[in-house]
């Protein structure tokens, strides 16, 4: 079977073609295009309008690259939250036209669900894992538990991509700051302190986010102050992980979502999960962002369930919570 | 040296069973992490068990059962405590007669508006963390606690108990109202605020 999703939370417009061999995922294409604001953060129209600009031509592009004809497409998946309302409409539009005029079958799916598949479906030895999933606007602890994919940890305020995009516009960085702050990061060798916010499984970061601006005002190094964020947040989410992990008496953690690419943050919770004797996994970078094919897969894993949509009943959801959706297809 | 026994390991601490003066005591342990920096782990590493020692005392003025501190190495994040040697609740729970089953509810919704009464949140509070001893129940690990006066953070401290009888105690989950009934009867504030708030914090849907 093959599947084209349309992945449009945020930021990223990606289209991504898979098709299954038995339980596991084949890419075939996976194109995507990201909105950068000329300044300040995320406009959501205006990275609606971005999207709808491109997203003909990058479902042209995947069918290219994948080397197929449309009508080769068995099914139509598309990200139906959570995520910003203009971009997921967005994205919706286009998948419910393409389902329309092609006569395939449509299907919704969670974003942050399909992150965690997209593991599961591209690494072999990845079975049962607790994510770690960090992106701009999503910080959560996810693992599989009682038929849900439940969160046992997330963040209280924002999301620790936002809270790395807000410093680094703060100093003057360009979007993405992530990578920005890694290499700066990477210099830094002094740290200074800055709030630790764990309750429970759950994390804050806009506490630290404040303490690192006071920092740079007070014209502290920006490469420590850099090296101190990263030390003090990845630290705490791989604390959070290693409790859930503890808690849900699971060997396998997984890294998803755009911060994942982060080296130091990858080095942690390897560490992290070697000292337990706990297996570690990351896809590769164009998985671990937001992608069309993570949201392919769980389409099509979804339909081979048995689940079924109809496109008048194919609404967005901004509020689209991971453990809403009923994980039948897991045993 | 004296000879230990490691009773638990948690992805935090371990819990070991050992000899001090001429005491049998139990020793909670927090484990360096070599993923996170040294100047971090030793600040969270003292500061925990420093905050931890600071509520397992505050709750004892209270005249809630807790072990006796009898040493904190700050440095090193070991607490020396007494060894409660009893039945854990979650243990004898389900065998008890129905009468001694709502005592016990009773007497842990007591306790915990002592707690409450002072600001003291638990952050754990399960039936594992309850030991029975010489007919009184007394509160272990306060490593999650903090200091709150939140009527929204004393609900999410009910609210998981109330999930932990659900799941570990599921035939007598109902009990928890004994719970909610002896708190009611110990508590100084309006204990109606929180109970309220435990209800919307079941339908928000989380897990804590």
């Amino acid at each position: 079977m093959i599947c084209l999703g349309i992945e449009g939370t945020a930021h990223s417009i990606g289209v991504g073609i898979i098709k299954n061999n038995r339980r596991k995922c084949i890419v075939l294409s996976n194109i995507i295009k990201i909105y950068r604001p000329k300044q300040g953060g995320i406009h959501p129209r205006e990275a609606a309008n971005h999207h709808a600009i491109h997203l003909a031509d990058l479902i042209r592009e995947s069918i290219n690259v994948a080397g197929l004809n449309f009508n080769k497409i068995d099914l139509i998946s598309f990200s139906q939250g959570p995520g910003l309302g203009p971009c997921l409409r967005t994205a919706a539009t286009a998948a419910r036209a393409l389902s329309l005029s092609l006569k395939k079958p449509i299907m919704g799916v969670n974003h942050c669900v399909a992150h965690l598949e997209i593991g599961r479906g591209t690494i072999d030895e990845c079975k049962d894992p607790v994510l770690l999933y960090t992106s701009g606007a999503n910080t959560q602890v996810i693992a599989f538990a009682e038929g849900k994919y439940r969160v046992f940890g997330e963040t209280l305020d924002i999301g620790i991509g936002n809270c790395l995009d807000k410093f680094g516009r703060k100093v003057g960085l360009e979007f993405p700051c992530g990578p920005k702050i890694e290499k700066l990061a990477e210099k830094g060798n002094q740290y200074l302190e800055l709030p630790y916010s764990i309750k429970g499984m759950d994390i804050a970061f806009s506490g630290l986010l404040t303490a690192s601006e006071h920092y740079y005002q007070k014209n502290k190094r920006l490469e420590d102050i850099c090296f101190s964020i990263q030390e003090t947040t990845f630290a705490a989410l791989t604390e959070v992980t290693e409790r859930a992990m503890a808690h849900t008496d699971k060997d396998e953690v997984l890294l998803g979502g755009g911060v994942a690419s982060n080296k130091r943050l990858q080095n942690m919770v390897h560490k992290m999960a070697e000292d337990r004797g706990a297996s570690f996994f990351v896809p590769s970078k164009d998985l671990c962002i937001d992608n069309g094919a993570m949201i392919a897969w769980l389409g099509l894993l979804m339909y081979n369930n048995g689940i079924r949509l109809k496109v008048e009943e194919s609404y967005i959801d901004q509020r689209f919570r991971t453990d809403m959706v009923d994980v039948s297809w897991r045993d | 040296m004296t000879e230990k026994t490691i009773l638990y390991r948690g992805a935090e601490a371990e819990i070991c069973l050992t000899d001090y003066m001429k005491y049998k005591v139990v020793q909670k342990r927090r484990v360096k992490k070599t993923y996170r920096i040294k100047d971090i782990d030793d600040r969270l590493i003292s500061t925990r068990t420093k905050e931890e020692t600071k509520l397992i005392s505050e709750a004892r003025k209270q005249g809630v059962s807790v072990p006796i501190v009898y040493d904190v190495d700050l440095k090193n994040g070991i607490i020396t405590m007494e060894y409660i040697e009893g039945k854990r609740i979650k243990d004898i729970f389900n065998y008890l007669n129905n009468k001694e089953r709502i005592d016990i509810c009773k007497k842990i919704g007591e306790n915990i508006a002592k707690l409450h009464n002072n600001d003291i949140i638990h952050g754990d509070i399960t039936t594992s963390n309850m030991i029975l001893a010489k007919g009184r129940i007394h509160f272990i690990d306060f490593g999650l606690g903090e200091k709150n006066n939140e009527i929204e953070t004393k609900g999410v401290d009910l609210h998981v108990l109330m999930e932990a009888i659900d799941s570990t105690h599921s035939k007598y989950s109902d009990y928890f109202n004994y719970v909610l009934e002896g708190y009611k009867k110990e508590l100084k504030e309006n204990a109606s605020l929180v109970i309220k708030k435990i209800e919307e914090i079941v339908k928000r849907g989380r897990y804590r």
